[in-house]
């Protein structure tokens, strides 16, 4: 008997047949991945999560008697009360007697879980960074190792064999160390003269003249090392600085006394999906929150979301804490910087045309892609689909004509963020073939 | 017997490392293999995790299959079931091969790991290496090298007409897998040489007569079509095997095709043996590690405390809750295997006047491990219910029999747990594993070569049970995909060969390209 144990054998031998499974099933599996969102708090919005897809997308058929009809017999255990012959009414359903319970379950849902890679991929699949290559990639802070030739001193992990070995042939083929087989023709030379029982008339010269060579060759050969300290060769690796795309996000946000718990819901649920997208595609992403009344203050994730503070409401000092925060962190030499902007739209008139100007002149210029959400009354949703805009809306939309890194869309309710999610970010040539 | 107690128990606690297995397997050998005289294939015991479980599940307890989309869902599905706590993992899982191959969970305790050993490693092995089905169907042998095979054969398919193709093949064959099955006694396995060799005098023959002026002779009209009977004779119909006749007379399939249908078909017969035998391999198996953990611990070798922790899992094991407990599922086949073979073992040594009437070979033997092992190498389920269900179990678990007709409308308690009820129960439960009577008795009938040729199915219709419609049509558009033409299946009433009702499906054609 043998026992051998497994355990450490690689696992993941079905992964392959589950990948399958999802590409099989994909459309299915995205629909319901798109649709979990809605039951998602935005804190676990990239966790691993179940999600439920109709099982007859992914039914298997086989050829087998059907539940139903005919006449059927089976045999039951715990008799209590029944006697031969009695008669027993037909369980709902019409037939059957109850035998075919496994059988039933054709519509049944199908729930699995979803790694966290799988439910992202699939959660923003088709979607992709406007302007991901950046000016240029900063050096960061990830160090990578690679190989860099060879030295000749090192610890003795790095040995390299070969090249020692190549390094040692080449030095005694220059110094003509004396192989092993000279030597060894030698010595049966020797003995072969040895062995003649009458001596050959110059064998003694012979003998003599080889028995010198041979201890000459034994000389060179203790003389010369067959490998020497000098051929060591180790192999040799250095650090490299890997270069990392990073990317900050401004998250403004209009926190007066207007904007109501759901619109700073829906806020927060549109800020959420866009830092899980940048953190997709660059290593380092930083998130900057700026809220605003009448004054604008950067402040940290949780004052940001919760916070009660009442005020007016004056856009332009958020455009004016951003570019500060910008030239003294985040020169947009070294980063990509994207700004989302939430706000109910409400804004002093007197204040437009500075804010135009700072987003025209300064922000976008600096910014890879600038997205302006406004967010609206749920309940209002219909009245304002009619056309009147916001006073912010009118000023940003020559803004948005002229320039191709700034969007702005408009949301009334919490399942329309996603979609608008969507269209802000789908990969061009889908976007074209959708449309 | 004297045999020597056990100068300490094998061990305390539940801890287990690879020298306790051994010695637990030292100490089982000897009572299975020289007090029970099992008969067995040379163990391998393997440890794994309860992921490598998990993976070993959704490939049908195989160590290595090929790949397939379906494997992944019954992964994520046992994963989920798994993580929910619906569901528990097996503790082993042991695979009819030579040598044979037990995985033991990491996770079970050191009494577990003996329960297991027993159950597993000696009484699943011996029923595989001794039963009569297995024997006719199954090459222990081969399997490990064969599932090698297919899945390199199926990957280089892949490689080469692209996944989407062979994923198309494998469905259209899974839906076939349970008509991939030869249900009677093997084609003699064919002398490849001797075929060979035959193959060329044939030849030779022909050249000999052959006379270039048979060429200038005027044909008439072309003779008839080939008489019904002799086509049907030469496509060897009718033919239960759907599979094999795809493979073999398809005409659109391509030779890498073939083999992929020819390697499910396989696959398939290598499991249709476990599938006859649930019961019987189960109970043989459960009885075994009964009567071994009941000698360890009689003899010292486990302690108190571990035999009421086998105790435990034991019973939960072998329990058969009732029709109206709510947990009732069918047959529990652990409780029904062990159930009988205890009984069986009862009427060896005390039998009462009842078991010897209907049992007077057996009744009173003595020796029930004999008699046990002898049922184990020559029945399997539907044979073994109907032979050795006592009216004593019967009244033990209180079977009742119930009949559906269509025609009426309640059911009506057919037989109970009496006197005039033994038989008729007996043979009822028996029908209920009979795989013949259990599975649509399907064939195909005829293929209309000389006109489109559509290839005829046929559903003999017992009890007027007709296939499931739905599947039905999903299973039959495959067929046709693999076919090639159009196929039509019919259901005819076995006794009067009345036609209910007929499917047909047109292949798609651009699946095959």
């Amino acid at each position: 008997m043998h026992i051998v144990d497994r355990r450490l054998n690689p696992g993941g031998k079905s992964l392959v047949n589950r990948q399958r499974f999802l590409r099989r099933a994909r459309a299915y599996v995205s629909q319901a991945v798109r649709d979990s969102l809605k039951d998602r708090s935005i804190k676990d919005l990239d966790k691993e999560g179940q999600i439920t897809i109709q099982r007859d997308a992914i039914h298997e058929p086989t050829l087998h008697k059907a539940g139903q009809g005919g006449n059927r017999e089976r045999v039951f255990p715990g008799n209590k009360e029944y006697m031969e012959g009695d008669r027993i009414k037909r369980p709902n359903g019409g037939g059957g007697s109850g035998s075919q319970a496994g059988q039933g379950e054709g519509n049944d849902d199908f729930q699995f879980v979803l790694s966290r890679e799988e439910f992202l991929g699939l959660f923003l699949d088709d979607l992709e960074l406007p302007d991901l290559a950046k000016r240029r990639l900063i050096g960061g802070a990830v160090d990578g190792i690679r190989r860099a030739g060879y030295s000749t001193v090192g610890s003795p992990s790095n040995l390299s064999v070969p090249r020692t070995m190549q390094k040692a042939m080449s030095r005694r083929i220059a110094l003509r160390r004396p192989s092993s087989r000279e030597l060894r023709e030698i010595e049966e030379e020797i003995a072969a003269i040895e062995a003649r029982d009458p001596a050959g008339a110059d064998d003694a010269v012979r003998l003599e003249r080889l028995r010198e060579e041979r201890s000459h060759i034994i000389r060179r050969r203790n003389l010369i090392a067959y490998i020497d300290p000098v051929d060591l060769r180790y192999r040799r690796f250095e650090n490299v600085p890997k270069p990392v795309a990073q990317a900050v996000m401004f998250c403004l946000m209009d926190v007066s006394g207007s904007m109501t718990e759901h619109m700073k819901d829906l806020a927060k649920r549109f800020f959420a999906l866009l830092h899980l997208f940048l953190t997709r595609c660059y290593e380092h992403v930083e998130v900057v929150f700026i809220h605003h009344t009448d004054r604008a203050a950067e402040v940290d994730e949780q004052t940001f979301f919760y916070s009660t503070v009442t005020g007016g409401t004056l856009v332009s000092s958020a455009l004016d804490k951003l570019l500060e925060v910008a030239k003294d962190r985040y020169p947009s030499d070294d980063w990509n910087i994207y700004v989302a902007q939430a706000s109910d739209g409400d804004t002093m008139q007197s204040d437009n045309g500075k804010v135009v100007s700072l987003m025209n002149d300064e922000i976008l210029p600096m910014s890879q892609y600038v997205a302006y959400l406004e967010v609206g009354r749920e309940e209002f949703a219909d009245i304002e689909a009619v056309g009147t805009r916001s006073g912010l809306w009118q000023a940003y939309a020559p803004v948005s004509e002229a320039n191709r890194n700034f969007v702005m869309r408009k949301v009334h309710h919490r399942r329309e963020i996603y979609p608008v999610f969507r269209e802000l970010f789908q990969r061009k040539g889908v976007a074209e073939r959708t449309a | 017997m004297s045999v020597a107690l056990a100068p300490e128990p094998l061990f305390t606690g539940s801890d287990w490392d690879f020298s306790l297995v051994n010695r637990i397997y030292e100490v089982v050998e000897p009572i299975a293999l020289q007090e029970m005289k099992l008969n067995i294939y040379p163990n391998q015991i393997e440890i794994i995790s309860a992921e490598q479980m998990l993976d070993a599940y959704s490939s049908i307890g195989m160590p290595l299959f090929y790949k397939h989309w379906s494997f992944g869902k019954q992964f994520v599905t046992n994963e989920m079931m798994y993580r929910k706590g619906l569901r528990g993992l097996a503790y082993e899982l042991v695979i009819n091969s030579d040598p044979c191959i037990n995985y033991l969970m990491q996770e079970n305790s050191a009494t577990m790991q003996t329960l297991v050993i027993s159950h597993a490693a000696f009484g699943h092995n011996h029923f595989f290496k001794n039963n009569y089905v297995f024997k006719q169907w199954t090459d222990a042998e081969g399997i490990l090298d064969y599932l090698e095979f297919a899945k390199r054969y199926i990957a280089q398919c892949e490689e080469r007409h692209g996944q989407l193709a062979v994923e198309r093949v494998l469905d259209a064959a899974h839906a076939l897998m349970n008509q991939g099955v030869h249900r009677y006694a093997r084609v003699r396995p064919r002398d490849l040489k001797a075929e060979a060799a035959r193959e060329a005098e044939r030849q030779a023959y022909r050249d000999r007569i052959y006379d270039d002026l048979w060429r200038t002779v005027p044909t008439g009209a072309k003779a008839d079509a080939v008489p019904n009977e002799a086509r049907r004779a030469a496509l060897g119909l009718p033919q239960e095997n759907i599979l094999y006749f795809l493979e073999k007379t398809g005409p659109r399939l391509e030779s890498w095709q073939r083999e992929v249908l020819r390697i499910v078909r396989l696959i398939a017969q290598y499991f249709y043996p476990q599938r006859q035998t649930k019961v019987m391999n189960e109970g043989a198996a459960t009885y075994t590690h009964y009567r071994i953990m009941t000698t360890l611990h009689e003899r010292g070798w486990i302690t108190d405390g571990a035999f009421m922790e086998f105790l435990q899992s034991h019973t939960n094991v072998v329990y058969q809750p009732t029709y109206d407990s709510g947990q009732f599922g069918g047959f529990n086949p652990y409780a029904l295997g062990f159930g009988v073979m205890m009984d069986i073992e009862r009427l060896c040594l005390k039998p009462t006047q009842e078991d010897r009437e209907w049992f007077p070979d057996i009744a009173g033997s003595g020796d029930p491990v004999e008699v046990l092992k002898d049922i184990w190498a020559n029945y399997r389920d539907e044979s073994f219910v109907s032979q050795y269900l006592s009216p004593h179990m019967i009244r033990h678990w209180r079977l009742f029999n119930i009949v559906d007709r269509a025609a009426e409308s309640e059911l009506r308690v057919e037989a109970i747990h009496d006197e005039r009820g033994y038989r008729r129960i007996r043979r009822a439960l028996a029908r209920e594993y009979d795989i013949g009577r259990q599975e649509p008795d399907i064939q195909v009938v005829d293929v209309d070569l000389a006109g489109d040729r559509k290839l005829i199915v046929e559903h003999a219709v017992l009890d007027g049970v007709q296939l499931d419609p739905d599947d039905t049509v999903m299973v039959l558009q495959n067929l046709a995909n693999l076919w090639g033409y159009e196929v039509l299946l019919k259901e005819v009433d076995a006794e009067s060969r009345r036609e209910l009702k007929s499917h047909s499906a047109q292949p798609r054609l651009a699946w095959l390209r």
